[in-house]
This record gives C-alpha cells, sequence and structure tokens, in this order.
C-alpha cells in the first residue's frame, strides 16, 4: 500500500479520536455542539479518503449522508432545543476533567492493546481503523458516564455512533442499504430524544438526570 | 580544521542566544504595545535595562542564605547551556553529541529547581507563594516535554536534537497526526513555562496572580540582572526549540560552507521574528486564567503528549 495512504487515512482517525476528548473536556453546550459538527466533518473526510484509496465510490454516498445528517441536521436541532430548553449556559462534570483525560487516555490504550492482538494478520489500514473507532465508542461511552446533562449524553451517543461508521468503512465499507438505515434510525433517534428532553424537563423542571435519581430516592 | 570550524561555530552560537535574547524579549513587547496602538518601549530597552541594573546595588535580605546570593549564578548558567546546545541556526556544533532532549529538559528543571528554592530562601509568604505555584505548574509541564520528546524519539529514533532536526529535514518524516499533537502540546508547555499571558503575566506585579514575579520580587541589581537575563534566554530557548523540530528548513547541515551558515543565520532570524510576532498576537487576544484553570490548561498538553505518543507507537506497530 502506498505510505501516503496510509498518512492520511491515520491522519483523519486520529484527528476523530482527538475531537472525541475535545468533545469530553468542552464544557460549554454550544461549543460542545460545535465540536460535534466538526467531528462528523473530520468524519465524512476520512469516508471519503477510504472510498478514495478503496475505490468504493458508494462511500462517498455515506460520506455525504454524514455531512448532512451529522454535521447539519442534527447540531442544528439540537442548537434549537438548547435554545428553547435555556440551558446553554453551561455543562456540569460529574467527574472533573483532568480524572475523566486520564480514564480517556487509558481507554484509547485499552482498544490499542485489544484490537491490535485480536485483529492480527488482516489489513494494516483496517486494523488501524478499527482501533480507532473502538476508542471513539468508548470515549463516548465514557461521556455519556461522565455527564450530568441530558443533551451532552445525547452528544456523546451520536459521536459514539461516529465510531461505528468509522468501523465500517475501515473493515472494506458495509452495504449501503444497512448505512443508509442506520443514518435514518439515528435520526429518528434525535426525534425522540427531542421529544423526551421536553417531557423530562416539564416532569423534573431540569435536565439534570441528578434530578430523577432524587426523584427516585437514590440521591447522593 | 573541521574541530576549529566547529568549536567556531558553537563560540557563534553561544554568543549570538545572549545576545539575541534581550532583542527577542523587546521585539515581543514593542509588537504587543503597537497592537494595542500604544506606542511601547524602544526595542532595545531590555538591553538598557540590564545595563541599568548590573550598576545598581544589591540588595539582599537579612534572613537570606548563600543559596540565594548563588542561585541567579546557577540559574544563569544552566539555562544558557541548555540555550546554545540548541541548534539556531547550524547542525555541526561542537557539542551536539551532548545536546540530548532529555539533558536540556534536566538542565532546565535544576534552573526552576533553583529558582523555586531561592523564592523560599528568604522566607517572605510572596516567595513561597510563587515558588509552589510554580511547582504546581511544572508537576504538569515537565511529564508533558517528556511525552512530546519520547514521541519525536520514537518517529525520528534518537532523542539528539541535532539528529532530530536532521530527520525532520528528509522526505521521511512524512505526514503524521502524533506530530501535530506534540508540536501544539509543546507550545501550551512553552507559553506555560515562560510565564506567558495565559498562565501568567510578565508585567503586572498583582500578587493574586503573580507566579514568576512572586519568586524573583526580593531580588535586585545584578542579581535581577542575571534573573531577567536567563528568563529571555528560556523564551528564546523555547521558540529555538520549536524551531528546530517543527520548522527546521534553513537550518546549515554539518559540514557545509560560509555563505550556508549566513543563510541560516538568516533564515533563524527570520523565524524568531515569525515566533514573535505570532506569540504577541495571541497573548492580546487571550485573557489570562484563573491560577486554577491553569492545570486544566497544560493537563490539555499533558493529553496531546500521551495520545501522540500512543498513537505514534501504534502506528509503528503495523
Amino acid at each position: 500500500m502506498d505510505r501516503l495512504d496510509f498518512d492520511v487515512a491515520h491522519l483523519f482517525a486520529g484527528g476523530l479520536v482527538l475531537i472525541s476528548f475535545m468533545l469530553l473536556y468542552q464544557d460549554r453546550l454550544y461549543a460542545l455542539l460545535n465540536m460535534f459538527a466538526l467531528q462528523a466533518v473530520v468524519l465524512a473526510l476520512s469516508v471519503s479518503w477510504q472510498a478514495h484509496i478503496q475505490h468504493a465510490p458508494h462511500l462517498y454516498i455515506t460520506a455525504v449522508i454524514t455531512i448532512a445528517f451529522k454535521a447539519i441536521v442534527i447540531p442544528v436541532a439540537l442548537h434549537h432545543i438548547v435554545a428553547r430548553l435555556g440551558i446553554h449556559r453551561d455543562v456540569e462534570n460529574v467527574v472533573s476533567v483532568v480524572p475523566t483525560m486520564l480514564a480517556g487516555i487509558a481507554l484509547v490504550a485499552l482498544s490499542m492493546v485489544v484490537m491490535l492482538r485480536v485483529t492480527h494478520g488482516a489489513d494494516a489500514l483496517a486494523r488501524e481503523d478499527l482501533a480507532f473507532a473502538l476508542s471513539v465508542v468508548l470515549l463516548g461511552l465514557l461521556m455519556m458516564v461522565t455527564r450530568s446533562n441530558a443533551v451532552s449524553q445525547v452528544v456523546g451517543f451520536m459521536s459514539l455512533e461516529n465510531g461505528l461508521i468509522l468501523a465500517a468503512t475501515g473493515a472494506k465499507g458495509m452495504p449501503l442499504v444497512v448505512e443508509i438505515s442506520v443514518a435514518f434510525s439515528v435520526l429518528i433517534a434525535l426525534i425522540v430524544i427531542g421529544i423526551f428532553l421536553f417531557r423530562i424537563r416539564e416532569r423534573f423542571d431540569s435536565v439534570d438526570i441528578q434530578a430523577m435519581d432524587d426523584i427516585r430516592g437514590e440521591g447522593r | 580544521m573541521d574541530l576549529i570550524g566547529k568549536l567556531a561555530i558553537q563560540l557563534t552560537q553561544m554568543l549570538v542566544v545572549l545576545l539575541l535574547a534581550p532583542l527577542l524579549t523587546g521585539f515581543v513587547r514593542k509588537v504587543k504595545a503597537r497592537l494595542l496602538l500604544r506606542q511601547g518601549p524602544p526595542l532595545l530597552q531590555p538591553y538598557y535595562d540590564l545595563i541599568k541594573l548590573t550598576q545598581k546595588e544589591a540588595i539582599v535580605a537579612e534572613s537570606a542564605s548563600w543559596l540565594f546570593r548563588v542561585a541567579p549564578y546557577l540559574i544563569f548558567s544552566a539555562t544558557w547551556v541548555a540555550a546554545a546546545l540548541t541548534p539556531t541556526f547550524a547542525i555541526g556544533l561542537l557539542f551536539s553529541w551532548s545536546a540530548d532532549l532529555i539533558a536540556i529538559i534536566a538542565l532546565l528543571g535544576s534552573a526552576r529547581f533553583f529558582l523555586a528554592l531561592a523564592g523560599m530562601d528568604v522566607g517572605t509568604s510572596f516567595g513561597g507563594l510563587g515558588s509552589s505555584r510554580e511547582m504546581m505548574f511544572a508537576t504538569l509541564a515537565e511529564p508533558a516535554l517528556i511525552m512530546i520528546v519520547f514521541t519525536l524519539a520514537l518517529i525520528a529514533g534518537s532523542t539528539e536534537l541535532s539528529y532530530v532536526a536532521a530527520f525532520m529535514m528528509s522526505p521521511a518524516v512524512g505526514l503524521r497526526v502524533s506530530l501535530g499533537m506534540a508540536l501544539i502540546a509543546l507550545v501550551i508547555v512553552a507559553l506555560a513555562e515562560n510565564a506567558r499571558i495565559p498562565v501568567d503575566n510578565p508585567s503586572t506585579h498583582l500578587e493574586l496572580t503573580m507566579v514568576h514575579e512572586a519568586m524573583v520580587l526580593e531580588y535586585s541589581g545584578r542579581h535581577l540582572a542575571m534573573i531577567e537575563l536567563s528568563s529571555q534566554l528560556k523564551l528564546l530557548l523555547y521558540i529555538t526549540l520549536i524551531a528546530c523540530v517543527f520548522v527546521p528548513w534553513g537550518l546549515a547541515p554539518s559540514a557545509a560552507d560560509f555563505s550556508t551558515h549566513v543563510l541560516g543565520f538568516a533564515a533563524y532570524v527570520g523565524k524568531l521574528a515569525a515566533a514573535g510576532l505570532l506569540l504577541a498576537l495571541f497573548e492580546v487576544t487571550v485573557a489570562k486564567m484563573r491560577i486554577f484553570r491553569v492545570p486544566d490548561f497544560i493537563g490539555v498538553a499533558l493529553m496531546l503528549g500521551l495520545l501522540a505518543t500512543l498513537l505514534r507507537f501504534m502506528s509503528r506497530g503495523l
């Protein structure tokens, strides 16, 4: 394989992991949403580069879907939701930044150790993509665990899905039908979550998940 | 003949860093003032300050020990040696075999150690406060720097600066995400270590926020001149380090003729000016952080360094 092909793919995939860390670090909701849109753009670039080097034109469609839904529709919708809820001031972290970062680094190391061992003998590009994809997925999960605000949990969930797309394109692409249906189910998830957010707010006067624990008598 | 040539280059380099350091500081101050639509002090003001300080009487507190008196010279010499080892305009220095990145970090670390000791020596509350804050930053900045060095060493295959610079000039480098992360991390560490604006403001004496100035508050006369000169040298050293690793173009290779060296020198001055301009621009656009936000800021550098090392390690295993 060409050296440059690998280097550029590595650059984009590494950039995705880096943006996942920036999502973890961000403590303002609007900045969080912008960062999420940026991650979608980098993912689209990464997917189109894969399409270019794998000569798989249907991956370009994946890239276009990613740009349209994840970089434009979902961030704009979440912007509206945040503005309507009036919670654009801040995001409260359950765990502070430095321990979260260290946990994130540990997860990246873990996913590399696991993936490089499991995929022994496969194509270098696919191995690297899978390792990065697992890191993005784990970092998205970490974000859902450490944040108590419902909107940032949604962003964590969506960035987790970015990791899945990266894995799918690295492994010689998945069928376009599956890809499109996944994209639409994410969109539907967004609508459902949006309705839920307003319901939660109506009931508890806040979108802080802590409030639900309190009402169940599990408060700290 | 070869030895004499190398020795001449090494000696020129030692003088160049010493002479250019105050000019760089003056330049940054001037650009900052102009960006804020002020006249600003003359470009050569740091030289006048240093000369004035050496002519003044050095007043030492009654409770100061011998350490307080020697610390400025120790700090200055450690910083000067570190700056003289970093390739500025030529790679083929006589002592380039000892210009190891880890050795340079160790020299800077010992300079910081003596500065913190001297800050606590007199026993005033400000000195102790400055020392404790400086050490709080250092506990994050130094591991970050070590991680950056690991990344560079994994890529270039050596921790020797002249070797790294030569490798970065060759086309074998390629496009690497680790290098970009290492660059950002190094810039953050450089800002923190040189007490520049988001971390510390070098030109105020406000009790609540000062870090570096609090430690050197008791110094006067020639001792203060030494401290000032070494902090100017440190700024020059960090810019040189970044330039030599990440923009090595124009560095004269080891067996080059005289004109190549002149060209390398011109390139070096250009790089310093560009870096000074960027630094001034950055400083007027950001606000100073609260002191307890700073560990988060430097933590980013540590995180980037760790991540860069991990990514590099991984792509090498493929």
